[in-house]
């Protein structure tokens, strides 16, 4: 009755061209916006921001970079991890070689790197396709991590071999470290999350977006009518890329404050990236962030109940949360193989028929 | 001489990576299932047959001698488990998500990994564990003696294995009854069903000759280096031995197999110190990559033909 698209009537092409066309999308994503900004601030503590929100936040900012490659683009990349770890180091260097530049400089500058690392690595992708992509983009990710671990240059040969954050400011303020208030970490990595997000949302309903569709849905069709698809492919990989890169540089800088190219951006990550996107749902900027959201909660929570509420032993329920973790994959991909974006799409087309059922 | 054994140690390094990517390109024919779990049915049915062999009492990892079974029969024990967990894969999981988009598909083969992974270890322990089942090990003496060659016996069998497997696999397929229905779904599942083949049956062999061939790689890693953790992760070595030998190809695993082996051998020993070492993880994947631009369909992959 009240949430639909008809009877609302548009007088200027603005309104017509609108992002959230439909008012109380807009009413929703304020809400959500000022609770994000002025409520969680308030409240924030160390353990929310470094176990929920930050990880929340910078794996929103991978899902959706991945997402308009593999989701919006049709290309499988399992090399996320070496991405990531592109801009963790890229940022390292950045503020190790130029102390007191602006964190947001720095991240874009590892967005920027990243994007030509992706390049490169999506140039095979015009002769190959489908699971031969995700085996070119594994090249990526093995050769990547071999590169950090081995040459010293990138952490700046200290013996550790790890990298590790010095203090960053934006707008004066300290944003990195561990000296850092919470909440101006938690209000910087948030404001660049939503940024990100709302160029996301214009890219792909834009020429751009539009073009990776195309090629996704019948990349020979889409050439047909004239899309050139290696442009297409590559600006994908190089977009994608780029969000990868600005969350590598976050996960390294904003949240960790350490990392080890192997430990912190193995195969792993790259999985759990996957992981978000196809639980969130492939192609929906709205499913990266629910993805990321399920798959930092559901370890707290499974390692909550195993170990507190049922009492086992560490080690036993480490593996049991192995276990819980691949039984619910495969029971969300059973149950809803769009993800969890479809379901709020369910949610919305009842609405539009609220309060009636047909 | 030197030149010599570095070729004979890659090659008998092929063949354990083929042993892997047979197992992938056993289900991908039959069923377009992209299985990355194969490396963790290895490495699950190398814990049960060490779990059987030493009489471990599953969740608790007591072990009992009076369970311990003889390696025979522990072996024809993991391969009926084997079966079981195929049978309960396509009943739990595949059964579901027939027509699903190839992603989704690999997909819940990852989500399988991981529970194969967590049950493996709770049933198990996830200890190291060490597999003795009489396999020679050391080096040949005989290729030592007489013409100079260090070459581990392990290696050797593990190619005999795969040479026998391969044989089996080439007879089963060809001249079976069921090898030739396996064939019919490999070519087209819509036609293999009209003519009254039924898919959920292909699907449970299928997988459970992918659990045995997994069994196999199994022993032969483990007896080399231990049952553990990293087992898992030869998956990882196989997929650019299939990319190389294409998807669909079961001698284009093995030639894969050997190239990549080799390949790796020689540029480990002559190109990794001018680089730096440590590049087996990677050069396997550029290799396949530099392939890869001049044939996107691998070695003997099937031509593709693209239509809108």
């Amino acid at each position: 009755m009240f949430y639909r698209e008809a009877g609302l009537f548009k007088t200027s092409y603005a309104a017509d061209q609108a992002v959230f066309p439909i008012p109380q999308d807009r009413y929703f994503i304020l809400g959500v916006l000022i609770i994000a900004y002025v409520a969680v601030p308030l409240l924030i503590e160390d353990y929310w921001l470094n176990a929920v929100m930050l990880p929340f936040l910078v794996y929103s900012l991978a899902a959706l970079g991945l997402n308009l490659l593999t989701g919006y683009c049709g290309l499988l990349s399992l090399g996320t991890g070496g991405f990531l770890a592109v801009g963790a180091y890229t940022a390292y260097k950045m503020m190790t070689a130029f102390p007191g530049l602006d964190m947001i400089f720095v991240l874009l500058t590892s967005g920027t790197v990243t994007a030509l690392v992706g390049l490169l690595f999506g140039l095979p992708s015009l002769r190959i396709k489908g699971f031969y992509v995700a085996v070119a983009t594994l090249a990526a990710q093995f050769f990547l991590i071999w590169l950090f671990y081995k040459v010293g240059w990138f952490y700046n040969y200290n013996a550790t071999g790890q990298i590790t954050v010095t203090p960053g400011y934006s707008f004066g303020v300290l944003v990195t470290s561990q000296k850092a208030e919470p909440a101006a970490k938690y209000l910087f990595v948030l404001s660049v999350v939503v940024v990100f997000a709302l160029i996301a949302k214009n890219i792909i309903r834009g020429r751009i977006g539009r073009m990776w569709m195309a090629v996704r849905d019948q990349d020979i069709a889409a050439e047909l009518i004239g899309i050139r698809p290696f442009p297409t492919k590559l600006s994908a990989f190089a977009a994608s890329s780029f969000f990868i890169g600005v969350a590598g540089a976050m996960i390294f800088a904003n949240w960790l404050g350490a990392a080890e190219s192997g430990e912190t951006f193995g195969i792993n990550e790259s999985f759990l990236v996957l992981f978000m996107i196809i639980i969130g749902g492939l192609g929906s900027i709205l499913g990266s962030f629910l993805g990321a959201g399920f798959m930092t909660l559901m370890p707290i929570l499974l390692k909550n109940t195993l170990v507190d509420y049922f009492g086992l032993t560490a080690v036993f329920a480490k593996h049991m949360e192995i276990m819980m973790m691949g039984v619910l994959i495969v029971f969300f991909l059973i149950v809803e193989p769009n993800g969890l974006a479809r379901l709020w799409q369910i949610v919305k087309e009842k609405l539009r028929l609220w309060p009636f059922p047909h | 001489m030197f030149f010599l054994e570095t070729v004979i140690s890659g090659l008998l390094a092929g063949v354990m990576y083929a042993l892997v990517a047979l197992g992938f390109v056993l289900i991908f024919k039959a069923s377009g299932v992209f299985n990355f779990a194969q490396g963790v049915m290895a490495l699950f049915a190398g814990l049960t047959l060490v779990g059987l062999m030493t009489g471990t009492i599953p969740i608790t990892h007591l072990t009992n001698d009076a369970l311990a079974m003889p390696g025979w029969l522990a072996i024809i024990a993991t391969i009926a488990i084997m079966m079981v967990l195929a049978f309960a894969i396509e009943r739990l999981i595949l059964r579901h998500l027939v027509n699903q988009e190839h992603i989704i598909l690999f997909m819940s083969t990852l989500g399988l990994a991981y529970v194969l992974e967590g049950a493996g270890d709770i049933l198990w322990g996830s200890d190291v564990k060490v597999l003795d089942l009489g396999l020679p090990q050391g080096a040949s003496d005989w290729l030592l003696d007489n013409w100079g060659l260090y070459v581990e016996k392990i290696e050797l069998v593990a190619a005999l294995t795969a040479g026998i497997l391969v044989a089996v696999l080439a007879v089963f397929f060809q001249k079976t009854r069921i090898g030739r229905a396996l064939r019919a779904v490999a070519d087209d599942h819509q036609a293999a069903l009209s003519v009254g083949i039924s898919l959920r049956t292909i699907w449970v062999i299928v997988w459970s000759v992918a659990g045995v061939v997994a069994l196999v790689a199994g022993v032969m890693w483990g007896s080399k280096s231990g049952i553990q953790f990293s087992l898992s992760l030869i998956a990882l070595k196989a997929l650019p031995v299939l990319i190389l030998g294409g998807f669909e190809s079961i001698p284009g695993a093995i030639v894969g197999g050997l190239i990549i082996g080799v390949g790796e051998k020689l540029a480990e020993v002559y190109g990794g110190p001018i680089i730096g070492g440590a590049i087996e993880n990677w050069f396997a994947y550029m290799l396949a990559l530099a392939f890869l631009l001049f044939r996107p369909q691998g070695l003997f992959g099937e031509k593709i033909i693209e239509r809108v």
